[in-house]
């Protein structure tokens, strides 16, 4: 059993290493591989080219490690503390709310006049705002109503409702700010600046750290509240504590690459399958290493295809969702 | 040792029990019967601390457990839900050293000592060579019996079971109430556990607790039997409950 996980872990970080290289080493200009590796050790090489694979494909490839890794490890977060296998980060409306939030940043942010650092730090901020606050409602709601098909609904409406206050905001704005935003919402990897890093790593690293800090608490919330209660978890808490990492992990995430469906939702079972186990000890790290490869493998298909990134993980993640359901009755 | 001073449970304004003033030794099983609705559940939920009860204390060793941190209470008390668990993927053994919680450290590594324990419950409840398999194929006598094992693993003084025999078959309830009897006897835990099996409760437990609301009586087994309390708790027009023979006698 030990091994399989091993084995597992070994595989996937190959595979994270390879894709990471094949990313950098892909893209709308042919650069070769050795002068990629030149690029990226200070080697001999043009100016133009070290620029290209430094601050457009270094900072696309780490973003899309950080982005795969922070959805996925939510949707295994959400779906631990919901105990319901359809939960994740998109379905439950947390990305909405993350995109409700950016929406009002993008359309009304111009009125107010601010710096490029200022404004990512805003874009973030209103993203975790967004993605905190839906997350307040939901669990506001779940402690009345312990019907888990009852959330489920109820994110897929706090969705639609979100959609319809961002379609009234669209409507309501002005033309530069409605392109900026209609543009954000098609979700893209590569919009991320290398300045706007200096906000990316650090919110999502904090996010991922919380969520190793919290594999124990997870792993007893997966017997729910009660026996985790009695098995003296403080409840409150931990609660706390990965509401606050799943905030920081999809909130960044969405606010700085668009919301991007179905990474959260399928990863999570993609990775139970690999490792034939629910353990948080070896899940938490499992599907951060597996999302990461996920993403950056949608990346370069995007790139070959010149297709959004939102389409790809959709067409990769519709199947795996279909096969739970089906599974799961 | 596990009393309860001047408890009481109620919803609302509706008094459940009141002025409850109870103890439980060490290597007793102690059954708690009472109708439904009257408040079994909720009792055992309130001492567990997970849900509120309306007056007086629960202590333990001279404790009271409202004054203590949830590890600390962890490590006092064990509680098996009516609440049907499967988790996929998850084995047995995993389950079990999750009672293991209040001693491990924040990752929940385990020591030797940890994993010992582990083994030892899993072979109480006669369930070692279950340790590998995954809820998901298992009855749910043997899901109980690795619950029952987790509580174990929790190394407690007090076990609080409720309704542990509900799913279960005849020779299923007897051989569990069996178990729970060698445990309170042989470890010298004290495991209080509710049903609706009068006939079980009255041959294998050691004590009654009774609710007949808003009272809370308890007695041993022979007094129960005698204080004719379980007849007037058990009965209506068309038949009536025989506590010496354990017989349902219906009047015609």
């Amino acid at each position: 059993m030990r091994t399989r996980v091993s084995v597992c872990f070994i595989v996937l970080t190959l595979l994270m290493a390879a894709l990471f290289v094949l990313d950098l080493c892909l893209g709308q200009v042919n650069i070769s591989a050795s002068d990629v590796w030149a690029s990226l050790t200070g080697g001999e090489v043009s100016r133009v080219t070290q620029r290209i694979v430094l601050n457009l494909r270094l900072t696309k490839a780490v973003t899309a490690v950080l982005a795969g890794a922070a959805l996925s490890l939510s949707g295994l977060q959400m779906q631990t503390l919901f105990r319901n296998p359809l939960a994740g980060p998109y379905v439950l409306g947390i990305s909405s709310g993350a995109s409700l939030g950016v929406a009002l940043f993008i359309l009304g942010a111009p009125l107010m006049g601010m710096s490029a650092w200022m404004s990512s730090l805003g874009l973030a901020g209103a993203a975790w705002v967004g993605a905190a606050a839906v997350l307040a409602l939901i669990v506001a709601v779940a402690r009345r109503i312990r019907d888990i098909m009852v959330i489920l609904v109820l994110g897929v409406m706090f969705s639609s409702g979100v959609s319809a206050v961002v379609q009234i905001l669209q409507y309501l704005s002005r033309e530069e700010s409605l392109k900026s935003f209609v543009l954000w919402t098609m979700g893209s990897l590569g919009d991320v600046t290398l300045r706007q890093l200096w906000i990316f790593v650090p919110a999502v690293l904090a996010g991922l750290i919380l969520g190793f800090a919290a594999v124990k608490p997870l792993n007893l919330l997966l017997l729910g509240e009660d026996y985790a209660r009695t098995m003296g978890l403080n409840v409150g808490r931990s609660r706390a504590m990965i509401f606050g990492s799943t905030t920081l992990l999809a909130g960044t995430a969405t606010a700085f690459c668009g919301p991007i469906g179905f990474i959260g939702l399928a990863m999570p079972h993609v990775t139970r399958l690999m490792l034939h186990d629910s353990d948080h000890r070896v899940m938490v790290p499992g599907t951060a290493l597996a999302g990461a490869c996920v993403m950056l493998a949608c990346d370069i298909i995007s790139k070959m295809m010149v297709l959004p990134v939102n389409a790809i993980t959709a067409l990769l993640g519709v199947p795996v969702v279909i096969w739970i359901v089906l599974r799961t009755k | 040792m596990i009393e309860l001073k001047n408890f009481g449970i109620g919803y609302g304004r509706r008094v459940l029990l009141s002025d409850v003033n109870a103890a439980f030794a060490p290597g007793t099983l102690v059954a708690l019967l009472g109708r439904n609705g009257t408040g079994k559940s909720t009792l055992l939920r309130a001492i567990a601390g997970l849900g509120p009860h309306t007056s007086g204390t629960v202590e333990a060793g001279g404790k009271d457990l409202s004054g203590l941190d949830a590890a600390a209470i962890a490590r006092t008390l064990a509680f098996v839900s009516t609440e049907r668990v499967r988790v996929s993927s998850l084995r047995c053994s995993d389950i079990v050293a999750m009672g293991r919680a209040p001693y491990t450290n924040w990752i929940g590594s385990m020591t030797d000592a940890d994993r010992d324990t582990v083994a030892d419950a899993l072979a109480a409840v006669g369930m070692a060579d279950f340790a590998g398999r995954t809820m998901d194929t298992m009855s749910d006598g043997e899901c109980q019996r690795i619950m029952i094992a987790r509580a174990l693993a929790q190394d407690t003084p007090v076990i609080l079971l409720d309704e542990p025999t509900s799913f279960l078959d005849l020779p299923n309830r007897y051989e569990l109430c069996l178990l729970l009897r060698r445990l309170a006897h042989q470890r010298g835990k004290c495991v209080i556990f509710s049903t609706h099996e009068l006939d079980i409760a009255l041959s294998l437990a050691d004590a009654i607790a009774l609710i007949e609301p808003p009272r809370l009586h308890c007695l041993p087994v022979g007094e129960m039997r005698a204080s004719g309390l379980i007849e007037r708790t058990f009965c209506n027009d068309d038949f009536s409950f025989d506590a010496l023979t354990g017989q349902i006698v219906t009047r015609r």
